[in-house]
């Protein structure tokens, strides 16, 4: 476990400040909230949810996709790989660095709702939903890059691809209870339906949430338990063709 | 004696083709262990698989007691990889990459601290330590790599070809740490294309050719049993004739090298008397003369040459 963290210290030097990283993680939430949210007659602190929910999925998803291919590239990998330390070391490690960037980063529309009037209703469920939220986006982006490729911008391509078709339909723009039937169902496959509910419950307040919270945050684990699995299963696989 | 890498039938194959076949050999304790041959034999993919980078296609291998498909972690805890081409994180200092190497390895604290010092100081780059990699020269990069293959204090270090590419004093440093490091009883296993480095460090060399061990032996033993002939290289002030010197009977062969003349034969004393008689005899004066036994260069020649 030491040693996943000296990882995840690695890649936070590394990788925080790499364009990429800051281009899709940052960046994103704040256009697609710009395009699709303001300027709609919304309630701000649906507003804020929403948007909270988006940089969650944004930010923690950017950090750890990145980290394989950089290191095929730049022959780093190989190295690692004679470490006494297993693939699922080195994924936590890189997981744990994209946790704390979707953390810290989640900060930002937390402060901007309380200056513009929001209050936290919830805010140990709220703490518990991000922490959830962002190991399970993290490990949905390794398996981004689980191709054995040394190009960032392929992963990049794949992971937008799965990406935005996610934030639409996962009750960001438009609540879940006011979708159509298929359109519930859709929602329901997306993991970031359950930390946005969440958002919801812990800002707007008790009636605002679509699942019950043991639903969503069950869900999160759920899902947390499918990526991890399979990213490690997936990166075992190719760290082999990546030398 | 006590064997510290076993490899029993150790194979590796590429879509098909074969880079390591089936290849046998111990390193005990405490030597030098040169692996040599040509581009392609097969030595970056033994390292490879001997440092668990890779999985062997078939065979064994056993580092200090452990088998490394089945106890990866603790084999790798005991040693030390330079790779072929490898890179230090060139985002991070010096610094910061021998103390995550050190993190790694599990190694502590304040023992990581004090090895990273005197490792920076043995190679000479304690004041550039904050300095992030990428403004490094490439001797320097090898040297870091090679600094954190031994924040760990490694049993045994493996270098695929630590002094490719260096200039004559990095080479000669990095030789004389080797040397040091194996006075203190580490085991090195070394891959190298310089055979006067090989010469010079190993107990012992295995010589590889096309995925298939030719010979492992000491250097000297493998020089009489394989090098071939003893030579006499004479150099005159003006050009000498070849067919006359190629007269004497006890030139087996003559090779031009350089301003050089290469005299081969089992009997370079009575050479010697003979090239006296011919300078004299043609009024030339010899500027160099020397005998010399078959190099280990020979038996590497004689070995991995391609037939027909
Ligand atoms: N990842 C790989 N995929 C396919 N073939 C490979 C791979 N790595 C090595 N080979 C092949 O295996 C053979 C042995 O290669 P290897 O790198 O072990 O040689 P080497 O002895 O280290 O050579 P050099 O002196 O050039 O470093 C070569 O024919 C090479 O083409
Ligand atoms: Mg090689």
């Amino acid at each position: 476990m030491k040693r996943a963290y000296a990882i995840a210290k690695k890649d936070m030097r590394i990788y925080y400040l790499k364009g990429p990283v800051v281009i899709f993680g940052v960046l994103s939430p704040t256009f697609l909230f710009l395009a699709f949210m303001v300027g709609r007659d919304l309630q701000i602190d649906f507003l804020i949810a929403g948007l909270l929910g988006m940089t969650v999925f944004f930010t923690s998803t950017s950090v750890s996709p990145v980290v394989a291919p950089t290191e095929t590239q730049s022959k780093n990998l190989e190295r690692l790989a004679a470490c006494p330390v297993s693939i699922t070391t080195i994924l936590i490690g890189d997981i744990l660095a994209s946790v704390f960037f979707g953390v810290a980063i989640s900060f930002i529309p937390i402060l901007l709702g309380i200056a513009m009037g929001v209050t936290i209703i919830h805010p140990l469920i709220l703490i518990l939903g991000i922490v959830l939220a962002t190991f399970c986006f993290s490990a949905m982006g390794l398996i981004f890059s689980s191709t054995p490729t040394s190009m960032t911008s392929t992963v990049m391509m794949l992971s937008t691809m799965i990406k935005f078709p996610l934030v639409f339909i996962s009750g960001i723009f438009i609540p879940i209870r006011e979708l159509p039937l298929w359109g519930q169902a859709l929602a329901s496959l997306s993991p970031l339906t359950y930390i946005t509910d969440l958002c919801r419950y812990s800002l707007q307040g008790n009636t605002y949430n679509y699942y019950p919270i043991i639903v969503d945050i069950g869900a999160l684990v759920v899902f947390l338990v499918i990526f991890m699995v399979a990213a490690i299963k997936l990166h075992e696989k190719s760290l082999p063709k990546r030398l | 004696m006590q064997n510290v890498i076993t490899v029993k039938d150790l194979t590796k194959n590429y879509n098909g083709l074969r880079a390591v076949d089936h290849i046998n050999f111990n390193v005990i304790k405490g030597e030098v262990f040169g692996f040599l041959g040509p581009n392609g034999a097969g030595k970056t993919t033994t390292i490879r698989m001997l440092t668990g980078i890779i999985k062997p296609g078939f065979g064994q291998i056993s580092i200090m007691g452990f088998n490394i498909a089945r106890d990866p972690i603790k084999a790798k805890q005991l040693m030390g990889v330079v790779p072929e081409m490898s890179n230090a994180y060139v985002e991070l200092s010096a610094w910061n990459n021998l103390i995550f190497m050190a993190d790694l390895y599990g190694v502590p604290k304040k023992t990581a601290r004090q090895r990273a010092e005197a490792l920076l100081n043995l190679f000479d780059l304690y004041d550039r330590k904050d300095h992030k990699i990428k403004t490094f020269s490439k001797g320097m990069k090898q040297k870091i790599i090679i600094a954190m293959a031994l924040m760990n204090e490694p049993e045994i270090l493996f270098l695929d070809e630590p002094t490719s590419g260096l200039d004559v004093q990095s080479a000669r440093l990095i030789r004389d740490i080797i040397r040091k490091l194996n006075k203190d009883g580490k085991t090195i296993f070394l891959s190298t294309h310089y055979m006067e480095e090989a010469n010079e460090l190993c107990n012992k060399v295995a010589i590889i050719n096309h995925g298939k061990i030719a010979a492992i032996d000491a250097p000297e033993q493998l020089k009489i049993r394989i090098g071939g002939l003893q030579r006499v290289e004479v150099s005159f002030n003006k050009p000498a004739d070849i067919s006359a010197l190629s007269a004497i009977p006890e030139i087996i062969n003559i090779r031009k090298k350089g301003d050089k003349l290469a005299l081969y034969t089992n009997e370079p004393g009575s050479i010697i008397y003979k090239l006296v008689d011919y300078s004299r005899a043609n009024n030339l004066k010899m500027v160099t003369l020397h005998t010399l036994t078959p190099s280990l260069e020979d038996v590497f020649i004689t070995l991995t040459q391609e037939v027909g």
